[in-house]
């Protein structure tokens, strides 16, 4: 079983950039197609990391180099720690971690655009915070523990209980993919109000490192998608690869469709619908199960 | 030895255009043209960038912004003169301000004629941009000088002067 586990966690390991980059080229085609555009290839994503990788490095501060190698470090910890079976509530902890390595990494460039992303950044991590906590919560709450390992292995689906918390989860994805309307702190677009937001000081080969992390970071993320499918059912896992494909193709629809809201509104929108949607589901759940 | 042709994200610039450029240029991006198509996205930030596309002529206010923006940029670097502001000054060539084309701070690579130059021709641009751009990279990985150009030198000499 334990060696089960190491074989997860290290696939994740190998394989999460190819699926990151595959899924981040599927999601680049599918854009397109909303635009009734032909899109570039579906490969593109790793012709870029590679451009990217090849380039002369460049760097704002030598210290942004340590910054962006320990913020790629932390997401590839915290995916391989819930591949591994292990807390949940400590890879959410390990996550935010390194989120302050990227802020650190815009914040010593003295750069006005990549200080805004930066605190944009955390400003973000106000939203979606209170949402993931009350998501591990629930799982504890349902499974009587907070490791991924036992939260996989009752008979029936997370989900059947906690329909609330899977629709604020859903919504904060979009903060966390930093998918419009909520791309506030950097854009996967051009030219947006702050350049490139908490990128903008970030050279090519750094940039490279941070895509990198972004694939990993896309893969736990919809492998906490999964959690609320996957049951001891080993059917359940397709019925995930299902979920998690409508959940990706429903965030680009929004991505394609709204436009920019201020942090604000992000801020006060995501709250009330983890409080209404989460909170609720969670105050049954205890009412019921307690 | 890596190709490095497919991804080529570009950054534009606008000097003293018109705006006739810059909109031609915007079009290179809608689903009639596609640049995306072949990789080319539209990046606002130089340190990501690997071409430049200037629009418009070069005057006394946004020469250093332009030497700047250029300086930026990470190795290997291609810069594309759309439009014949940005190639020689065009129509305003003879107005007090103007300095003349882009080259006249930076090395330009290509030169895309046209008032406006036309979507086609901008995208035919960036494509032979593309094959500059892969010749850096293969003399930057043998270890050879890019400066090869001498205008570069020029530039860098007059500076320290
Ligand atoms: S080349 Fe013509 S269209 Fe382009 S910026 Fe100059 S005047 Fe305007």
């Amino acid at each position: 079983m334990i060696s089960g586990k190491l074989i997860s966690a290290i696939c994740y390991v190998l394989f999460a950039p190819l699926i990151g980059g595959l899924i981040d080229g599927i999601g680049r085609k599918i854009s397109a197609r909303m635009q009734r555009r032909v899109g570039p290839p579906l490969l593109q994503p790793f012709y870029d990391l590679g451009k990217l990788l090849h380039k002369d490095p460049v760097h704002v501060a030598p210290s942004q180099n340590f910054f962006m190698m320990s913020y790629l470090f932390f997401i590839v910890m915290t995916g391989g720690m819930m591949f591994l079976g292990m807390d949940i509530l400590m890879c959410m902890f390990v996550l935010s971690t390194a989120v302050m390595f990227l802020y650190f990494a815009a914040v010593v460039t003295g750069s006005h655009y990549s200080a805004i992303g930066a605190s944009r950044e955390l400003l973000q991590m106000v939203a979606y915070e209170p949402c993931v906590l009350l998501t591990c919560v629930a799982f504890y709450l349902v499974r009587g523990s907070f490791e991924t390992a036992e939260i996989i292995k009752g008979d029936v689906s997370p989900i059947v209980y906690l329909p609330g918390v899977f629709v604020a989860f859903i919504f904060i994805l979009t903060i966390k993919m930093r998918k419009s309307p909520f791309d506030i702190s950097t854009s996967h677009h051009p030219n947006q109000e702050i350049v490139k937001g908490i990128t903008s000081e970030i050279g090519s080969r750094n940039f490279g490192i941070y895509t990198l992390a972004e694939w990993y970071e896309t893969v736990f993320l919809l492998g906490m998608v999964a959690l609320f499918i996957i049951n001891s059912n080993p059917w359940s896992i397709l019925a995930a690869v299902v979920v998690i494909a409508l959940v990706y193709f429903l965030e680009i629809l929004i991505d394609n469709t709204s436009a920019r809201v201020k942090s604000d509104v992000m801020i006060k929108v995501s709250w009330a619908v983890t409080l209404v949607a989460a909170g609720f589901n969670i105050l049954v759940l205890i009412f019921f199960l307690g | 030895m890596y190709k490095i042709t497919r991804s080529p994200w570009v950054m534009h610039y606008d000097g003293s255009s018109c705006n006739g450029c810059d909109i031609e240029v915007l079009a290179c991006l809608t689903p009639v043209y596609d640049a995306e198509r072949f990789g080319i996205i539209n990046t606002g930030d130089p340190l990501q960038a690997d071409i430049l596309l200037i629009t418009g002529g070069i005057n006394t206010q946004n020469a250093p912004v332009v030497k700047q923006l250029y300086d930026q940029m990470a190795d290997p670097k291609v810069v594309v003169a759309v439009g014949v502001c940005a190639c020689t000054g065009g129509v305003f060539k003879d107005c007090y301000n103007i300095l003349g084309g882009a080259d006249q701070v930076i090395p330009v690579d290509v030169y895309v004629p046209g008032c406006a130059a036309r979507p086609q021709a901008i995208i035919d641009g960036i494509v032979k941009g593309i094959g500059v751009f892969q010749e850096r990279l293969e003399k930057m990985e043998k270890g050879e000088s890019l400066t090869d150009n001498k205008k570069a030198e020029e530039t860098a000499e007059s500076e320290d002067k």
